[in-house]
């Protein structure tokens, strides 16, 4: 358990600087998956990093009231029920399983219908890879449910 | 000059065999059980190294399509190995969390990580 | 003991050493890896997904299966973090 918070302005100066960009780059990584080097695991490890930067340098007191560990297993649940859907609402439209081509966004057509599967799929990902980071680096830390 | 070929074309995989042994040794000869668990890790990375290595190609570039460049298979690396590595990449580090919280309640239970003595300890306890 | 160490690994190390005589040169664009199958995932995830990075769209659609396992792996892998470490009744 990280009681107390870091006993350095510098430290906690730079940190709290720091991490909205780290969230801001997190979120660049997943949506530009597309056109670049990123992905949903890239991108849901940096936002988990960003989350875990604030635990070390706050001390897990005021870091879970800012962030809860609950919240954390709520947004891994989420993630991973995205991915289920995106596999299973194809096949209400006549789909196979994960048959993007099938999605119900009928502004969009045949190959970028599936440019925008993959991009639910990636945030679904994100979400999931996120939340278990998380729990894996609170619960070593010595939270107890 | 055969012996020297064949160690130009595939000193990557003598680096990749040396990684290897000193994981196979992490596991082997070490009687931590962190130590075990570094060598695990390190036998790993080197798995990943040996799958990117069969991803090259002489010329290739990076696996995303670029209009100036065209669609030919032979101006891009191989983009399968990269794939399952990715997913490699993420299996071995969930492994690493569910291994380091068995390590902590055997410590918890034991106050040791040395094989031998949490061993004789549950031959004492079984008795 | 520690010969038997020692001998176990000169064994793997000389057998490994063996195995990659068989194993294609570095960089070489005619191993079988980079012909048999990967080509195809080149020519065609522009036309067939509009995604230009090629390893994006392999591992959401053309594999998506093996992702939805992998994330089903670490998103249990979190929850078993969880129990294991989890507060236990004194019995």
């Amino acid at each position: 358990m990280i009681k107390q918070h870091y006993q350095s302005i510098i430290v906690q100066t730079i940190c709290s600087l720091l991490i909205p960009f780290i969230q801001l780059f997190a979120l660049y990584v997943i949506i530009h998956g597309h056109y670049g080097p990123g992905g949903g695991f890239q991108g849901g490890v940096l936002l988990a990093v960003s989350i875990i930067l604030q635990r070390l340098y706050l001390g897990t007191g005021i870091a879970h009231q800012k962030f809860p560990p609950k919240l954390a297993l709520a947004l891994g649940a989420i993630g991973m029920l995205i991915f289920c859907l995106a596999g299973i609402v194809p096949m209400a439209f006549g789909g196979a399983f994960l048959d993007y081509g099938n999605l119900p966004l009928f502004w969009i057509h045949g190959a970028e219908l599936r440019a925008a599967g993959i991009l639910i799929v990636e945030i679904g990902i994100g979400l999931a890879v996120f939340g278990a980071l998380v729990l894996i680096f609170d619960s070593l830390a010595g939270e107890r449910w | 000059m055969v012996v020297i070929d064949l160690f130009l074309s595939r000193y990557v995989y003598f680096m990749i065999v040396v990684l290897l042994a000193i994981g196979i040794y992490g596991m082997l000869g070490k009687r931590n059980l962190m130590k075990k668990l570094i060598g695990m890790n390190i036998f790993q990375t080197a798995i990943f190294l040996f799958f990117i290595e069969g991803a090259t190609k002489a010329g290739g570039s990076v696996p995303v399509i670029d209009e100036m460049l065209g669609m030919e298979a032979a101006k891009y690396i191989n983009p399968l190995p990269h794939v399952l590595i990715l997913t490699g990449i993420v299996v071995g580090l969930s492994l690493t969390g569910v291994a380091l919280a068995f390590l902590l309640r055997i410590y918890n239970a034991y106050k040791t990580l040395d094989d031998k003595a949490i061993m004789a300890n549950m031959k004492e306890s079984s008795e | 003991m520690r010969w038997f160490n020692a001998l176990i690994m000169l064994l793997f190390v000389a057998l490994m050493l063996y195995a990659t005589v068989d194993l294609p040169d570095h960089a070489d664009p005619q191993s079988p890896a980079n012909t048999h199958v990967s080509p195809t995932y080149i020519e065609n995830s522009v036309k067939d997904t509009h995604t230009p990075n090629i390893v994006t769209a392999v591992l959401a659609d053309y594999r998506g299966y093996d992702t939805l396992g992998e994330t089903m792996v670490i998103f249990t892998a979190g929850l078993a973090c969880v129990l294991i470490l989890m507060k236990r009744k004194e019995r």
